[in-house]
């Protein structure tokens, strides 16, 4: 089995619009995970059936049971959260501030902290309507994503792909660089990054390659938009030579991908000219790239 | 006033609006040496000063405080590593191994550490730069380094910086990192307003939603701006007005606006369509905060 992470540095570059086309065709030879756990859009196209969900617990909070506490301020002087207040002559804790580290409960005097496991977020396993499984995942409203609902999602569903013996495994990341990026690209066999052709993708793309040049992954790159500015595409195509990083595919700047969107469709079912050609091409040439 | 700038799904149009914003503001909405601040808080990829030149008037590299295993102190009783929530530290043969990536800086094991065997000491994380843009905007960006995991702390110590000299200027905006979650919720805090770009197509009003219910559950102020207006449908439109949600901007698609932004140009210079909604956005913001 292989994992496909596909990342974009930037966001709005078309990942999800790519990703989802490959899911649409290798349909059930795939499982899929949405790593992209802060904004996951991909079940807006793939329309997958739950079939399975569960709520998903990380780290701690702390709670203060007033009743017994005799207001000596510890806990407010430790904090380095700024997570504890006064309010209304009441010691209180805001649980998106803190960040559990247990130190109020630990210095408390009279044991009246308790720490409570916090719900991070809901995760679900679902069929999509291309007949293969899709991991994806809720973030808890104004929720810590440190990652762990990352790694839980593409856990799930590489357990899911070696027990459905399926040959690959799709991952869709978020923009960006930091924690829930490095837990999607965790264990990748191979990595597409999707830019575009100004100089706020190029600059992205240069800081995610460096990235995965860093974790030593195997990456290509599609450039989405490829002809909204010439200039710049050729700088991108430039930098990719120099990098040593294989383009699979420059696709046109086309009303269409928003028009399949609006209608719920993947753009290789929304389109059979030039775009299901290159978007076919490129997922060709990353299934020879892995195997 | 404070203003940040945000949006659930990425590539909206977050930067074309603070920078674009910003730059009217000051050329607009200042006088008698009043000034415009832009702080660039997408610490992991900061977009906005590749539309803007200007002289780098300070620089400084960011750090924060992570423990620092003293050999010579320690006797190896291992509370460090018990009680630490995030594994940040473990015990390898006869070594303490510290993860910077996984410390929170809570100081519990440092404090904890009955021999003082692990002292907090500063660990890079990135850095901030600040730049004279023209007499009336001033710009600073903040640049996690590679490798770096957690931009939430640098996105704290820039707002620490900002809070320093908020006093020289009218109006704050800042470009906030998309998502719902921490470093967004950091960037947001103690602002006056926030606006979500959001652009109309599904995924556009899918992650609006998410956006929305974490300004409410934050209790924030917050108005809307589409972007791209014109592609896909009507459904942002419905969907604010259904749920009182002021659309204080909307902001034409067009090919040449996709294409200059791509060359890193400030679009209202060029495209009067596009000024004309910036200058309607400036407009409401001073009502709106003018009102509260």
């Amino acid at each position: 089995m292989n994992e496909i992470v596909v990342i974009s540095g930037k966001g709005g570059t078309g990942k999800t619009s790519i990703t989802s086309s490959f899911v649409a065709l290798e349909s059930q030879n795939m499982v899929i995970a949405d790593c992209d756990v802060d904004a996951a859009d991909m079940h807006l196209i793939t329309k997958p059936e739950i079939l399975d969900q569960e709520d998903f617990y990380s780290g701690k909070v702390a709670k203060i049971d007033s009743d017994n506490c005799v207001q000596c301020n510890q806990c407010i002087n430790v904090c380095h959260f700024n997570a504890i207040s006064i309010i209304n002559n009441r010691y209180v804790v805001d649980p998106i501030a803190c960040e559990g580290c247990s130190y109020c409960y630990k210095i408390c005097p009279v044991q009246t902290i308790s720490m409570k496991n916090r719900l991070a977020g809901e995760f679900y396993i679902s069929k999509t309507r291309f007949n293969n499984i899709l991991v994806h995942a809720k973030l808890g409203i104004a929720a810590d994503n440190s990652g762990k609902l990352v790694t839980k999602v593409r856990e799930e569903a590489k357990d899911i792909a070696d027990e459905e013996r399926v040959d690959y495994l799709l991952i869709d990341a978020s923009p960006g660089i930091g924690c829930p990026v490095v837990a999607a690209l965790t264990g990748a066999d191979f990595v597409v990054i999707v830019t575009e052709p100004s100089y706020s993708g190029l600059h992205d793309l240069s800081r995610v390659l460096e990235l995965t040049k860093k974790l030593k992954l195997k990456t290509a790159c599609i450039l989405n938009k490829a002809d909204i500015n010439i200039e710049i595409a050729g700088k991108v195509k430039e930098f990719l030579n120099r990098e040593s990083i294989p383009i699979l595919a420059e696709l046109p700047y086309d009303k269409k991908f928003t028009e399949a969107i609006s209608k719920g469709k993947t753009i290789v079912e929304f389109d059979n000219g030039i775009i299901r050609e290159k978007i076919e091409n490129a997922w060709k040439e990353i299934k020879n790239k892995v195997t | 006033m404070q203003v940040a700038i945000a949006s659930g799904k990425g590539g909206t149009g977050k930067t074309t609006l603070s920078v674009n914003l910003s730059y009217y503001l000051a050329r607009e909405f200042t006088r008698d040496g009043q000034k415009v601040l832009l702080a660039d808080l997408d610490v992991e990829e900061p977009n906005s000063g590749i539309f803007l030149n200007g002289d780098v008037t300070h620089k400084e590299i960011k750090y924060r405080l992570v423990p620092k295993w003293d050999e010579s102190l320690c006797t190896l009783c291992k509370r460090c590593a018990n009680i630490c929530q995030y594994n940040a530290l473990a015990f390898i043969g006869i070594s303490v191994v510290i993860f910077p990536e996984l410390c929170h800086s809570c100081y519990l094991c440092s404090d904890f550490c009955p021999e003082n065997a692990l002292p907090m000491v500063r660990h890079r994380m990135g850095e901030l730069i600040k730049y004279k843009i023209n007499d009336s905007f001033d710009f600073v960006e903040s640049r996690l380094d590679i490798g770096v995991e957690q931009a939430t702390p640098l996105i704290k110590e820039s707002k620490k910086f900002i809070e320093k000299s908020k006093n020289q200027y009218k109006t704050i905006i800042l470009d906030s990192p998309p998502g719902t979650s921490c470093p967004v919720i950091e960037a947001v805090k103690d602002v006056d307003l926030v606006i979500l770009v959001t652009e109309p197509t599904p995924f556009g009003l899918y992650d609006l939603k998410l956006a929305v219910d974490t300004m409410r559950e934050l209790n924030k102020k917050f108005a809307v701006v589409i972007n791209k207006y014109g592609i896909g449908n009507n459904d942002i439109d419905n969907y604010c007005k259904d749920n009182d949600i002021q659309i204080i901007g909307k902001i034409p698609h067009m090919q040449t606006a996709a294409s200059l932004y791509s060359g890193g140009k400030i679009l209202i210079d060029k495209i009067p369509e596009i000024q004309k909604e910036i200058s309607t956005i400036a407009n409401n913001l001073q009502n709106i905060i003018i009102k509260s």
